[in-house]
């Protein structure tokens, strides 16, 4: 469980967002999620699973897409961390963000901090996915509530935006 | 009202969703407070047994430990059974934390309280717990029969729930006979968000406690009633809430021990479960076993309804009775059957307790009625839609008081099927279908259609409005939204009628501190019971304001009128006119009005779904091509937010139709405890959607809604279900239980090669 596996205390630094933290008397154990979320004040990475199954923790490590929870905090040391937080600046919505309100993709929303993050990983890598390249990319974040249809249309716009095929 | 309120039935986008995107909401788990202490709960290991001893020593001296508590040193009061009108019976009470018994494993024995999280984890494994197992029965009916191991021994049964409606003789008269037995399986709502609660003393003596809840006031009320105070000693908040489905609609013991902790400690408490605990502690949904005949006559007119549901209860009757009644209720759904002889009954099982998930009883009845539809369109040698088209009701027959007491309000059954048909291209479906089977392709097409009613937005609910002398709008709401988008709805409900921007209109809710009365979110009810009830308050602003105005201009107030820019005039005299802000500012304060808005009889939104699936039958894989959902919801505020709730309640229904059951093994030891071995389905495993949509306002409220947030997970999984059915009926299959997993499939298909039979059904 969090925590729990190593009782050595640690202090080390982390880059999230572009920002330094300093992390003191932290447990050798203890992923990257519990770090952020209950350390650092970043709670916008979710834990829904904490078992790498549910895709709500994701965020980038070095510009790779990782499940938090499976991650060390202590191996990020030296590492960009980008998480849901640092997407967009204060008070703005990163074009994801946007094309999610706009396509109706949001419902409860605990899902979505880590979809998003995917989806920017996604579209980074593969400007130009196909829907069966969507599908499977972000097969690692489950949502209940939307049947990630609206999901999928709010991916297709950024897509097509990023293109020049929209406005 | 109706043509004034410009902004009604426009897709508004969601002013809930930029908190949601950027991190910025918070749900329980995030809520942080200086000293905040954690619980973790001592679970139960066992499916059944005698509780001989909890030892707490070892794991209270462990550092970090705060306290550990057992049942006999946090004396709560039972849980209640969920109320029925009838008085509780005590020998039946679950309790916050087992006493002398355990029914189900997950059932919390002890909490630990730690300063950390991982203080209590450890320290939660040091409690020792004795228990001396007892047999164990998870099977229903097995828990029906005489001899069964007693979860509830001075109940003297397991059946804790028996009611009888119709008479005998429903089939009298019948030309033809179809009997089927169905299994509607165990599923887990899964919540993307698990269970959470965190409570403190606050000011005044107040203990505030936030909580993943659908249902603030009611946890209100539990919570005082567990620590003897008086209601108003405690605020209920709903922070963001990750997804319920009906599961987080009930008060869960965790709620109340979390509670409970922070008032005997002074000090804040916050648990939030693992996904595995998720799996066992969270109610799970459906679990009925029906046993039924439908009788006809050879023209394939329905004579009349058999059948005997019984519906799991789990470790407690607790919030079972909800789809226990609910299918009940809805037991002949859209047809005009005029004889129903129904038996319900409840049974308990050593299994995590049952409760309602999207749909709560009408995916139970809707599956059964449908499956029955095609056995009897099967036996007739006639298209299913025919059967449909011959014993749907007719508009001309609303209200229609159905056998089992309920009162549909309107509807247009054929319409939403006909609609359905035209969608999917049915002829030309059916004619690849027969092209496919004429050909020699391994990979059979399957189409399976559920036309369907269910009802929606029974009880009351509370809202107001207010309109600032600095024009702001405040609109109060008593339901408890969590991802419904039901403050927009409401905004636009207000900002429509007031004629005001969107953009002056704010939402509260999900506050007991802040909103003084109110009920809930589930059951389909927010946006009729809480829409209507804010239109109301509105008229009565709007009525307020233009006495105000006939005050100011001098006139009398029949003469005065509200202008299309929302301001108050004479009539033929635009030239001079006062906003609402100026109203409430010459009033010296701000312009509100309250209202509760009941209906009792509830309302019943229906539809067709249409589902076509390949099923290949040399592995069992069944693939969704398609899936057509008609909905009508009576009249649509925010479309957008409609097909939202059409979609995720479709894809929970594929997912109970292709992928999920909750299992267990033999001892009652749960398999499914994780979202590896239970399967939840990805983007990967879910088609894209083709929706349409008939409306049919309802007679029962002023804005003619009916609720939409159930309906995707009612017809979607019987026309799935009927689909994979269709594709095998080549091979002699009748039937076959949900999921429709690989092995189910191939197996179907194999046993269905060797006798025409199907293994998994006594159908005829
Ligand atoms: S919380 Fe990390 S994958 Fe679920
Ligand atoms: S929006 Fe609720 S889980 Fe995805």
């Amino acid at each position: 469980m969090t925590g729990a596996i190593a009782s050595a205390e640690l202090s080390y630094e982390l880059v999230v967002n572009g920002r330094h933290h300093d992390v003191n008397g932290a447990l050798a154990g203890e992923s990257l999620l519990y770090v952020l979320r209950n350390r650092l004040g970043l709670p916008g990475s979710k834990n829904a699973c904490e078992q790498g199954e549910c895709g709500s923790c994701s965020v980038l490590v070095d510009g790779v897409l990782v499940c938090a929870c499976l991650v060390l905090a202590a191996t990020a040391v030296g590492r960009e961390i980008v998480t849901v937080e640092g997407l967009a600046g204060p008070g703005e919505l990163s074009d994801v963000q946007e094309a999610f309100v706009e396509n109706g993709a949001v419902q409860c929303g605990f899902c979505t901090p880590g979809l998003v993050v995917a989806v920017h990983d996604l579209l980074g890598r593969l400007p130009d996915p196909s829907e069966l390249e969507i599908r499977e990319a972000i097969s690692g974040n489950l949502c209940r509530c939307t049947g990630y249809g609206r999901i999928l249309a709010a991916i297709d716009e950024v897509r097509r935006r990023r293109l020049g095929e929209l406005p | 009202m109706a043509s004034s309120v410009t902004l009604l039935g426009h897709a508004v986008e969601r002013s809930e969703d930029p908190p949601l995107l950027t991190g910025s909401a918070r749900f329980v788990a995030d809520l942080d407070r200086p000293g905040m202490l954690h619980a973790v709960f001592v679970r139960s290991q066992v499916a059944h047994g005698l509780l001989r001893s909890v030892e707490v020593a070892e794991a209270a001296a462990m550092p970090g430990v705060v306290a550990v508590f057992t049942a006999s040193d946090l004396p709560l009061a039972d849980l209640p059974e969920w109320p029925r009108g009838e008085p509780p019976r005590a020998e039946l009470g679950r309790p916050c934390l087992a006493r002398e018994r355990v029914r189900f494993v997950g059932e919390a024995v002890a909490v630990v309280v730690g300063s950390t999280l991982s203080a209590a984890v450890d320290a939660a494994e040091a409690v020792t717990v004795d228990i001396e197992p007892l047999p164990t029965v998870l099977d229903p009916l097995d828990a029906l029969a005489e001899r069964a191991p007693l979860l509830f021994p001075e109940h003297g049964s397991n059946e804790v729930l028996r009611q009888l409606t119709g008479a005998a003789g429903a089939l009298d008269g019948s030309e033809v006979v179809v009997r089927g037995h169905f299994y509607n399986q165990r599923v887990a709502p899964c919540p993307l968000e698990p269970n959470g609660a965190a409570a403190w003393p606050a000011a005044g003596g107040r203990l505030d406690c936030f909580a993943s809840t659908q249902a603030p006031f009611r946890l209100r009320a539990a919570i005082a009633l567990a620590l003897g105070r008086p209601e108003e000693t405690v605020r209920v908040v709903a922070p963001a809430v990750g997804g319920g489905f009906g599961a987080k609609g009930g008060v869960y013991p965790e709620q109340l021990v979390t509670a409970a902790l922070a008032e005997r400690l002074g000090q804040p408490v916050r648990f939030v479960e693992t996904r595995s605990e998720n799996m066992l502690a969270m109610c799970h949904g459906r679990g009925q076993v029906q046993e039924v005949a439908l009788g006809a006559r050879r023209d394939g007119t329905i004579v009349g309804l058999e059948a005997t549901m019984v519906t799991e209860m789990g470790a407690y009757c607790w919030r079972g009775p909800v789809p226990f009644s609910t299918s009940r209720i809805m037991a002949t759904g859209p047809y005009r059957i005029p004889k129903l002889s129904l038996t319900s009954i409840g049974a308990v099982t050593n299994t995590t307790p049952i409760g309602p998930y999207r749909g709560a009883g009408r995916p139970e009845a809707t599956a059964m009625l449908e499956r029955m539809i095609e056995l009897l369109a099967a036996e007739l040698d006639l298209d299913s839609v025919e059967v449909r088209r011959r014993n749907l009701l007719a508009p001309s027959e609303f209200p229609y008081a159905a056998p089992s007491g309920a009162s549909y309000d309107s509807g247009d059954y054929s319409a939403a099927l006909a609609k359905a048909l035209a969608l999917l291209g049915y002829e030309q479906v059916r004619a690849e279908q027969a092209d496919r089977r004429q050909s020699s392709c391994a990979t059979e097409l399957g189409v399976g259609i559920a036309t369907f009613v269910e009802i929606s937005g029974s009880g009351s609910e509370y809202g107001a409005v207010r309109v600032e002398p600095g024009g702001s709008v405040v609109v109060l709401t008593g339901s408890s939204p969590h991802g419904q988008g039901l403050a927009t709805t409401l905004t636009q409900i207000a900002a429509g009628m007031l004629k005001v921007p969107i953009s002056t209109v704010s939402v509260v809710h999900s506050d007991t501190a802040l909103v003084p009365r109110g009920v809930g979110t589930f059951g389909s009810r927010s946006g009729q019971l809480a829409g209507n009830a804010v239109a109301h308050a509105v008229e009565e602003v709007l009525e307020k304001a233009r006495e105000l105005a006939a005050v100011e201009l001098e006139a009398d107030p029949d003469d005065v009128v509200q202008l299309e820019d929302g301001s108050f005039a004479v009539a033929g005299v635009p030239s001079i006119s006062l906003g609402l802000a100026e109203l409430a500012r010459r009033a010296g304060g701000p312009i509100g009005a309250e209202w509760d808005f009941a209906q009792e009889s509830g309302t019943y939104p229906f539809g067709t779904h249409i589902a076509v699936v390949e099923v290949d039958t040399e592995t069992g894989k069944v693939e969704l091509r398609r899936l057509v959902a008609v909905d009508d919801c009576g009249r649509v505020v925010n479309p957008k937010i409609v097909a939202g709730q059409v979609h995720g309640g479709v894809a929970q229904g594929i997912a109970q139709a292709l992928f999920e059951a909750v299992r267990y093994d033999e001892s009652g030891n749960p398999l499914t405890t994780n979202l590896a071995d239970y399967a939840f389905p990805s983007a990967a495993e879910m088609p894209a959607f083709e929706l349409g949509e008939t409306e049919t306002p309802s007679p029962r409220n002023p804005l003619g809604m009916k609720g939409i947030g159930e309906s995707g997970a009612v017809g979607a999984a019987a026309a799935v279900q009927n689909a994979v059915v269709d594709a095998l009926s080549p091979y002699g299959v009748l039937h076959l239980d949900m999921p429709a997993d690989p092995e189910r499939v191939w197996r179907a298909v194999h046993e269905g090669r060797r006798d025409g039979q199907d293994p998994f059904s006594s159908s005829s």
